[in-house]
């Protein structure tokens, strides 16, 4: 019997959107039965968004003080305390599932599939590597347990007209204490999240600096859009890092994604390859970036973006 | 005085578009430059900037895989590593496995603290750090972007989704690196001379007795899928006309 439990990713009693991603993932291997685990100080409220997932039989509440902040040295021990009978165990590759996983297999004595991307086969996905230059097919035994995380990128979040039982479990695993949180940066900036955003306008290198980067967030506050950069825009500190997009920032798939001052480079384009539509504005008609995007535009983005506001109204 | 352990992996360097084999059996790999993996690079000169402030009294770099890694180890010794140690392995090598060689050298060694990139550019797989710490039983600080030392903890600013986060850590431990943690050192040709007289030490994987029969098979490689050709536009109007007729505005 095929059994999927799905780690849930949630900060302050909201459960995040990536977790809606990992249960469609889920529900392609066939005849599985889905559980998803929260691991929280409080666990109420995010048990019961967990368990209006369709497709959700069952939602593990497992409660300890020591939860309270995502520390994979602490949640591990305590998923694999109740992996005995699930035969895949599932996590989101965002920064959450990417710490915590790895760590859940290698103490499992399994090894990893990261990025799953499609599902083939109950023990078959499909996964990118080298930035997405190329797609594996891999293949795991069935007489192992599977782990994995799943490029949220690559499927949409399930309904959420479901009714799964909540389940409280005691959480008996020994815990650490060599690891602990300090604090996080909240950048609480009003405007819609990069990774769930149907629109997304980003910056490179090209704005020139932190105040030349205003004009990308103006242009997003007039779309409703969420902010994005390269990497380049990240390292000379023109935006915080948690905008970047690519091969080790983002990786988002908005409807619209405007990139302005981009190059195109290809571990920046692994990030973008799933957004619907892609428009690049840039002043060399030569950049890469206009292999890939279906609408472009050659110009100084100084010129274009002033113009561009004022036609949006 | 204490030990810093850094793991290099040689990959195809960042700058080179790999492409898939026309028969799906892998990636054209042949002749195409190699480098160390620019994530472990950040850790190596993290490690070198530790030792340099007085914090660590040797700085090791290992590698798991074919001859030619060494190459890298040497440039790793160029940097300033002051010795080396690889493992030979010929076929490819999955992340437990590496991990389980890693905690080998761990017991040989004893560091303080072991530096890793936060993954790899070419399977891009984001788990060999997370997973040695976890068979070593120590803590784990990830895409590093800060680390501070003081006596037996770190503390460790850490890129996630939502920004940066804080973590204090017991030493010993796993540090994995993002890319802004430090601009690793241009290597000078003197040291190039230099590091061909440090130690380089190689070691047969049977001779650790690790377990690295592979748990996947890779049944295909394929070319991602291409994006449909586009447009150009001319100027603003007809840019905000079209995403409007594509019901995008
Ligand atoms: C290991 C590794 C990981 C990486 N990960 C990422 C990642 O996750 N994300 C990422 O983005 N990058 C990543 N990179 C970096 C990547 O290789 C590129 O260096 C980076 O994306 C370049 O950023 P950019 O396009 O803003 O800058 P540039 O490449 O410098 O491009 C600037 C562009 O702006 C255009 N321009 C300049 N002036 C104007 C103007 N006035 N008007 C219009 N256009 C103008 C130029 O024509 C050019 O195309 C990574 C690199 C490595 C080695």
């Amino acid at each position: 019997m095929t059994k999927v439990l799905v780690i849930a990713e949630h900060a302050n009693g909201k459960l995040n959107p990536a977790t809606a991603k990992c249960v469609t993932c889920a529900s392609q291997i066939e005849g599985a039965e889905i559980h998803v685990a929260v691991l929280a100080a409080d666990a109420t409220e995010v048990a019961a968004q967990a368990a209006q997932l369709t497709g959700v039989a069952r939602v593990l509440k497992i409660e300890h003080s020591a939860n309270a902040e995502p520390l994979a040295a602490v949640l591990a021990p305590q998923i694999v305390a109740i992996a005995g009978e699930y035969t895949h165990l599932l996590g989101p590759s965002t920064t959450f599932g990417k710490d915590l996983m790895p760590r859940v297999a290698a103490l499992l004595g399994v090894g990893q599939i990261s990025d799953i991307m499609a599902v083939e086969g109950p023990y078959r996905f499909r996964r990118p590597i080298y930035a997405g230059n190329a797609i594996v097919t891999v293949e795991a035994a069935s007489d192992r347990k599977l782990v994995g995380t799943v490029r949220t990128a690559s499927f949409q979040a399930t309904a959420n007209d479901g009714h799964a039982e909540i389940v409280a479990v005691e959480s008996t695993a020994e815990l650490p204490t060599h690891t602990r949180f300090v604090e996080r940066s909240a950048a609480a900036t009003g405007r819609p999240d990069l990774q769930t955003a149907a629109r997304v306008v980003s910056g490179g290198r090209a704005l020139g600096s932190a105040e030349g980067f205003q004009a990308i967030y103006r242009l997003a506050d007039k779309l409703g859009a969420a902010v994005g950069a390269s990497r380049a825009a990240v390292d000379a500190g023109y935006v915080p890092n948690d905008l970047q997009v690519g091969q080790t920032g983002k990786i988002i798939a908005p409807e619209l994604y405007i990139a302005v001052g981009i190059s195109g480079a290809i571990q920046h384009l692994t990030g973008i390859k799933d957004a619907r539509t892609i428009v690049a504005i840039n002043k060399d008609p030569e950049a890469p970036i206009f292999e890939v995007a279906d609408v472009g535009l050659v110009g100084d983005l100084f010129e274009i973006l002033p113009e561009l506001e004022r036609q949006l109204g | 005085m204490s030990k810093i352990l850094v793991a290099l992996k040689r990959v195809v360097d960042a700058n080179i578009r790999v492409r898939v084999k026309p028969d799906g059996s892998g990636v054209a790999t042949e002749g195409v430059k190699m480098s160390i993996n620019p994530f472990d690079e950040i850790a190596l000169e993290e490690a070198l900037r530790i030792k340099e402030k007085g914090a660590a009294a040797e700085v090791v770099v290992a590698s798991v895989g074919p001859d030619d890694a060494q190459q890298q180890l040497r440039t790793g010794l160029a940097m300033g590593a002051d010795r080396a140690i690889h493992v030979r392995a010929d076929q490819p090598i999955e992340p437990l496995a590496v991990a389980r060689v890693l905690l080998k050298l761990i017991e040989r060694e004893q560091p303080k603290i072991v530096l890793l990139g936060k993954q790899a550019i070419d399977d891009d797989n984001n788990q060999t750090g997370q997973m040695l710490a976890a068979l070593w039983n120590r803590p784990q600080a990830t895409f590093a972007s800060k680390v501070e030392l003081s006596g037996d903890t770190a503390r460790v600013s850490r890129e996630v989704d939502t920004g940066l986060e804080t973590i204090e850590i017991d030493l010993p431990a796993v540090i994995t690196t993002d890319l802004r943690l430090n601009e690793p050192r241009y290597v000078k040709l003197p040291e190039i001379m230099k590091a061909k007289k440090k130690p380089l030490e190689t070691l047969a994987l049977d001779e650790l007795g690790v377990d690295i029969t592979p748990q996947f098979k890779v049944l295909n490689y394929a070319p991602p899928p291409a994006r449909q050709k586009g447009i150009m536009v001319k100027d603003v109007a007809e840019l905000v006309a079209t995403l409007k007729q594509r019901g995008l505005l």
